[in-house]
């Protein structure tokens, strides 16, 4: 719209319009663009370059047995991205094309979404999308209000209240709203969607502009879904890839896996060898003119890379396809668990990521949160405190309360702090009824203490219903079924710094009251009259029983001080700048001098079989931490009763209180003395047999402490303390961190995964304060409840139980398949290529291979990849049940336990072993002699294709060997292997290839099975071959007892 | 690499509006469905490697194994095999005289070794020139052939694959059969003759059936067109540079002749390592009342046409009678006994550590 006349230095903008781009691609750039990003990546990069030096030089194998590989991996990649790119453009069409309702001259007019323009104003009616950005203007109800869910957004599905902007509100039709006259400062888009700073200027006919402060409470965000509200206008100030929904799309950072790398390193330089000279040209085998006039640093050169193509098999492209493929389709498995499917909401478990999949198997340290995570959030009001007199509430509900004018307060102030909205009784859909009230209705309220709270009040406090807010006024219903209608002046809203939230009123009688809720640590210091330690005591002991305890205080206002509070919040409110801050220190000087009311304690049920849970984790060498805003008592009594500490724990403090006694350094010194001394006698004992029962130890922090170990000290010594700090840590079977802001629980994650073991760490939270830590752990998981951008976790799962199978059972199958899956590639090739450096030995260092071209290409495409891709997604050496229910089992996988350099050398060795004994075996079984029964005499080709054989046979053997759970799938996979190998080579070498210029491979594999001693060479070979591993898997069983390995005799 | 699943949690992830307020008939859809495969439950055989197992598959290997390798060391040693040298490299050796012979010389060197067999051939007898240090699977010598030429396909004919040089071409002709490998066809002459109180009566030396039946038949062709006359089909080409003649001269009969000939075709065949043997002759069984060859005194008459001396390799020649598995290989039968019987010894050690650690295993607690 045309900037007004009088506003000044109005900067034209360019705004894009309202079209979403969610897609990668266009038709056009798909292949160019593609093809970019794929060889971005390293591995393509290496084969392409292979590829590239393939075609330039002279090699011993044409470009087509690696150029083939790659293209496969190319194209499939490329179809799958592609794929998903398609269904991104579908929905982004169907998002674009979505008829909207614009007012144009005072009419409406439906256009499709994606020529909506910024300044456009749109009418959004109940149940539909906001297509874009919008300033909420004006709503069908009357008070201004309207009601959204931001499910899609966020997952938080509860509804939340926005405002409109005062000065428009009133404004209800088209013609109204057209002649709104205003502009708009705002800031420029950025991706919060929590957080919008802006300002309205209306413009009146004659008056002066008045200027209104805009909020979040007035930005409707795309995405989110108008609900119990008929209508509402709003005008569009962010569009298509401004919005936050489009600016959140961004893709975050991958998270890498460990076993991925450690493979690249331990197989990428394998050829480090260097090729000798070999014998110059004899008369029967001439160079041609060019290759002769080559200098001899360039022809050396040349030999080089025709040596790394010959050997690049090593690691082969397959590998990356066949890794990829095996977690791709393996998260399936996850998603696919019926007993991780929870009933109530109707939700498996999504897998965001499935690189990670391994990772879930070698987890150390679990950070959980507690609330909604341990619990869940699923609040029960138990008793509340007057000035000291404790009332429960069956006690309430038989009337035995003393009449009282601060009882009548409290429950007032109750009834009217919060931010619960009511739902109206026709549009219950599926939300659980209040049958006891006297009128039904539904509270709803992004905090589920507060609607425990109120709802509780409602229950048991005969009278006292919070009815509505209607028009800035609050009606409650009193004890005598009176309505009382309070003006709700000012909202100071929950935030989790302060710890508190305040509402100002003003009475009928024209009282302006604040009433303050908050924790107890934020509300007692501000607090200037009234019973403290009788309702400090009862606190702490309802803390101690794990109750969420509330402390509730106000305190009257004159009109004078209203107004200067008043005055101060709008300043802060209309600030562009810093307006956080600001509205801090304005409530830092409102809310001060309270009278204590009392006190609400409100229980938490722990989930179920969350003690279960954590009890198996810890069993299974995982230590647990909590991390949690609460406070200590109430954090310390969950983990009571979850477990995590027990009766016999030890319990270490290391909180405020006692750092104020006594200095951190000095703590942090005893508490190690403590640990570490311990620690020292449980060697000795464990040596000499004596002792077995493990004293164990309970770190309790808080937050304060923590940021004190965390602060760098002055003197330059800084890290000292946190070395200190993680050492305490690392012998502490359980963690509890209390009293925690959000970042500060991203910092503890951060500190144990950087510290020296570089341990992997599992984080787990449910709200938006979970996200950072979430974020900074190597695997985040998100439980049931909001949602926050679930896109930010790598799991997510409904129950907190679940976690016991996520990890347990399938992060232990995960990693033990993708281990052997890894280590297998990395054995079957050196299989594969050993005997070819062999045979170099034998064909004076010319590269010849030993593999006709096929078999090159084919080896790890498709003879030899099926059955370790299917080992990959089914094996189970030990059943899922046992798993489960020896969580110890997990110790054996812990630490990257399959993946070690024992391992690695292991395979390595049998890899070198059998391609030995493939070569020699075959080189003595030709050498010089006659194998057929008609004198004829096999070539080179024969002598590949025995090794081959042999080859294809032992690996796949050796992968039967190594699989413990022989599904029909294994059955046909491994034995259809040989069978197409075998009819393979038939056809191959069955007919002349018309289009081919060499028919080397013609017959020579039916010549070669119609020889005797081929067949018992073949025979031989593939046995001696498997002996030494049948042999280590037998002795392994009687001399390394590995517990699954134990396990497998109890079945 | 990067599986995201961003589209399939836009597709089913957040059905839009319908979070928080589960639907009944969502719900049925999302939950997975209670399969085997899905929840990993299909049935499985779990077979675990163990001494009890394992011992008897040790025994029967050892089993089967000894006896196959006593059978096949058995029949290699009846196998009667003989072998000469006749490169020269010894200044007293008959054909020392021959041993700088080139390429262009016009008269043939020709040397006579006599030899005398200690036991008499009994079946049918066969002939193989062996060479030693003679790279036939270096890679520019084993790529340098044109397998369409061979085949017969007549555009392939007059233009040879690049693969073939620097023997594509020569004075502007191309070379049939073009290649190194056919360029360096062996070709010394060996006759057999048996010497009987003086007089040498020559032994019939068979030159058809030395290749193999699918590359005499399919896999090699002579070019095609009007008639047989070869000369006029090999029209247009030049003989390669190291022949004396070209390969439409290589034998009388015209079902040996070209690319057909099966000396040539053997030659073809590039041998797997450097010291090899390739099938020169047969020499059939006339009767069953006499050996194929007698004890006695032979000699052998050598057109020595081949140079080797040059990249210090040797020339064989090799009798040898043939049995179902072959010729000599003493190998074989060791290997099979010697695996076999490591097989029952350690099946032996399995037992014994079985029944010393056996019951202690089962009966192990599990550690905590």
């Amino acid at each position: 719209r045309e900037p007004p006349p009088g506003t000044e230095a109005y900067i034209p903008q360019r705004f894009p319009d309202n079209r979403i781009v969610s897609s990668k691609y266009t038709f056009w750039n798909f292949v160019p663009k593609n093809l970019f990003e794929q060889f971005r990546r390293i591995a393509n990069f290496y084969f392409l370059i292979i590829f590239l030096v393939q075609l330039i030089i002279d090699t011993p194998t044409s470009p087509v047995t690696s150029g083939l590989p790659l293209l496969f991996v190319i194209t499939v990649t490329a179809i799958k991205q592609g794929y998903e790119d398609w269904l991104r453009h579908k929905a982004d069409n169907a998002m674009n094309q979505c008829p909207v309702h614009f007012i144009q001259h005072g009419k409406l007019v439906r256009k499709q979404s994606r020529k909506l323009r910024v300044g456009d104003i749109v009418m959004v009616k109940e149940d539909e999308t906001f297509p874009c950005d919008l300033i909420f203007l004006s709503s069908s109800r009357g008070d201004g209000t309207c009601f959204v869910t931001t499910a899609s957004l966020d997952g938080e599905s509860s509804h939340k209240t926005y405002y409109a902007v005062q000065d428009t509100k009133a404004f209800h039709n088209e013609q109204e709203i057209d002649a709104l006259h205003a502009t708009i400062e705002c800031e420029q888009p950025q991706p919060d969607l929590y957080k919008f700073v802006g300002r309205i200027n209306v413009y009146h006919e004659r008056n002066e502009p008045t200027a209104r402060p805009l909020g979040s409470e007035n930005l409707l965000l795309r995405g989110a879904t108008l609900k119990n509200t008929e209508k509402i206008f709003g005008v569009a100030i962010y569009t298509g890839m401004e919005t936050k929904m489009a600016l959140n799309y961004q893709a975050k950072s991958q998270k890498r896996s460990a076993v991925e790398n450690k493979a690249l390193i331990n197989t990428v330089l394998k050829y480090v060898w260097q090729s000798e000279p070999f014998r110059d040209e004899p008369w029967y085998n001439q160079k041609t003119e060019p290759e002769r006039k080559r200098n001899l640093f360039l022809r050396a050169f040349t030999d080089f890379l025709a040596f790394m193509v010959l050997f690049n098999y090593i690691i082969p492209v397959s590998m990356y396809v066949t890794v990829e493929m095996q977690k791709f389709l393996g998260s399936y498995f996850l998603t696919w668990d019926e007993e991780m499917f929870d009933e109530d909401t109707g939700e498996g478990p999504l897998v965001n990521t499935s690189d990670l999949n391994e990772e879930l198997g070698q987890i150390e340290y679990v950070f959980t949160d507690k609330t909604g995570t341990l619990t869940e959030n699923n609040m029960e009001f138990v008793e509340c405190c007057i000035e000291g007199h404790v009332y429960v509430p069956h006690v309430i509900c038989n009337g035995q309360i003393l009449h009282d004018c601060t009882e009548d307060l409290f429950f007032r102030a109750l009834c009217l702090c919060h931010t619960v909205q009511v739902k109206d009784d026709d549009s219950v859909d599926g939300l659980k009824k209040n049958q006891l009230s006297r009128r039904s209705c539904i509270y709803i309220s992004s905090s589920p203490d507060e609607v425990a709270l109120v709802e509780g009040i409602q229950r048991y406090v005969l009278g006292y219903t919070y009815l509505r807010l209607k028009d800035n006024f609050m009606e409650i219903l009193n004890r005598e079924n009176n309505i009382e209608k309070f003006e709700l002046l000012e909202v100071l809203s929950f935030d989790s710094v302060r710890r508190r939230m305040s509402v100002i009123v003003r009475s009928s009688t024209g009282d302006i009251f604040l009433f303050c809720k908050g924790a107890d640590s934020s509300i007692f210091p501000r607090v200037k009259e009234g019973k403290i330690d009788q309702i400090r005591s009862r606190v702490e002991r309802n803390a101690v029983e794990g109750l969420r305890t509330l402390c509730v205080a106000y305190k009257k206002l004159t009109a004078e001080e209203y107004s200067n509070a008043q005055k101060l919040l709008q300043n802060a409110k209309l600030a562009l700048q810093d307006r956080e801050k600001k509205l801090a220190e304005v409530y830092e000087k409102i809310e001060r001098d309270f009278i204590l009311l009392g006190a609400t304690a409100v229980e938490d049920r722990l989930q179920e079989k969350a003690a279960d849970t954590i009890e198996a984790l810890q069993k299974a060498g995982i230590k647990v931490w909590v991390l949690t805003g609460d406070k200590m008592e109430t954090a310390a009594a969950t983990c009571y009763a979850c477990k995590l500490f027990r009766r016999n724990t030890q319990i270490l403090e290391l909180t405020t209180k006692k750092i104020e006694e006594q200095s951190l350094h000095d703590v942090l010194f005893d508490l190690s003395k403590t640990v570490l001394r311990h620690n020292g006698s449980l060697t000795r004992d464990t040596f000499s047999g004596l002792s077995t029962d493990m004293q164990d130890y309970g770190l309790i922090i808080d937050g304060a402490a923590l940021s004190l170990i965390m602060k760098p000290r002055q003197d330059g010594s800084s890290g000292n303390y946190r070395e200190l700090f993680l050492e305490i840590c690392r012998n502490c079977s359980a963690v509890l961190c209390c009293r925690m802001a959000p970042l500060q629980k991203a910092q503890i994650v951060k500190l144990i995964k950087l510290s020296k073991e570089h341990p992997i760490t599992l984080a787990i939270g449910d709200g938006a304060n979970d996200v950072s830590m979430i974020l900074e752990a190597h695997v985040g998981i998100i439980g049931k409840e909001g949602r926050q951008a679930a896109r930010n976790s790598d799991y997510a799962i409904p129950k907190f139980k679940h976690l016991k199978k996520m990890l347990l059972v399938h992060g232990h199958f995960y990693y033990v398949r993708i281990s052997e899956l890894v280590q297998y590639f990395f054995y079957k090739n050196v299989c594969f290529i050993f005997p070819q450096f062999l045979y170099q030995f034998f064909c004076g260092f010319s590269q010849q291979t030993l593999y006709d071209t096929a078999y090159l290409t084919l080896y790890n495409i498709s003879f030899t990849s099926l059955p370790i891709l299917l080992y990959g997604l089914m094996e189970q050496h030990v059943s899922a049940d046992t798993l489960k229910r020896e969580p110890s089992l997990y110790r054996d996988v812990a630490k990257n336990a399959l993946l070690r350099w024992r391992a690695f050398i292991y395979w390595t060795f049998l890899g070198v072993f059998d391609a030995v004994v493939f070569f020699f075996g075959a080189y003595f079984l030709f050498d010089n002699t006659i194998v057929t029964s008609n004198g004829q005499m096999f070539g080179n080709w024969t002598f590949g294709t025995l090794v081959f054989t042999v080859l294809v046979f032992t690996v796949t053997l050796k992968l039967a060997l190594d699989t413990h759970y022989w599904t029909w799938i294994n059955h046909f996979m491994i034995w259809g292997s040989l069978v197409f190998y075998i009819i393979f080579s038939l056809l191959w070498g069955g007919i002349i290839w018309p289009f081919l210029n060499y028919q080397r491979m013609y017959y020579v594999f039916m010549q070669m099975l119609s020889s005797g001693p081929a067949w018992l060479g073949i025979i031989l070979l593939i046995t001696v071959s498997l002996l030494p591993d049948v042999l280590k898997k037998v002795l392994s069983n009687y001399f390394i007892p590995m517990l699954c390995l134990l396990q497998n005799h109890t079945y | 690499m990067a599986v995201n699943y961003s589209v399939k949690e836009e597709a089913d992830g957040h059905p839009s509006g319908g979070v928080g307020v589960p639907g009944g008939g969502a719900v049925k859809t999302r939950k997975p469905d209670n399969t085997a495969f899905k929840q990993q439950r299909l049935p499985a055989w779990q077979p675990i490697l163990t001494a009890g197992t394992v011992l008897p598959a040790f025994f029967i290997i050892g089993l089967i194994f000894i006896p196959i390798g006593i059978g096949i060391f058995v029949t290699s040693n009846n196998i009667r095999e003989y072998e000469i040298d006749y490169t020269g490299t010894e200044p007293s050796s008959p054909c020392n005289k021959c041993l700088n012979v080139s390429w262009d010389s016009t008269t043939p060197c020709t040397c006579t070794i006599n030899f005398t067999l200690e036991h008499s051939f009994e079946s049918n007898v066969f002939m193989y020139y062996g060479l030693s240090n003679f790279y036939q699977n270096h890679r520019r010598y084993v790529k340098s052939r044109d397998d369409s030429q061979l085949n017969g396909d007549n555009s392939s004919l007059l233009n040879p694959s690049k693969e073939c040089e620097p023997y594509r071409i020569n004075e502007d002709k191309p070379i049939a059969p073009c290649g190194a490998i056919a360029n360096s066809m062996f070709n010394d002459t060996l006759e057999l003759y048996r010497i009987d109180n003086d007089t040498r009566i020559p032994i019939t030396l068979i030159k058809k059936g030395i290749a193999w039946w699918t590359d005499k038949n399919v896999k090699f062709r002579n070019p095609t067109g009007d008639g047989n006359n070869l000369t006029a089909l090999f029209q247009g080409t030049t003989k390669p540079v190291n022949w004396p003649k070209p390969v439409y001269m290589l034998d009388s009969e015209p079902d040996n002749n070209g690319f057909i000939n099966e000396d040539f075709i053997v030659w073809m065949r590039t041998a797997a390592l450097p010291t090899f043997r390739k099938l020169y002759r047969l020499i059939e069984r006339k009767n069953n009342l006499q050996p194929t060859l007698q004890a006695g005194k032979y000699s052998l008459d050598i057109a020595y046409n081949y140079p080797v001396h040059s990249f210090d390799g040797r020339k064989r020649m090799i009798l040898s009678t043939i049995s179902w598995m072959g010729g000599k290989n003493p190998f074989l039968g060791i290997a099979y006994i010697t695996v076999g019987s490591i097989c029952f010894f350690l099946g032996v050690v399995l037992l014994i550590i079985h029944h010393k650690y056996g019951n202690r295993n089962t009966s192990a607690d599990i550690p905590n």
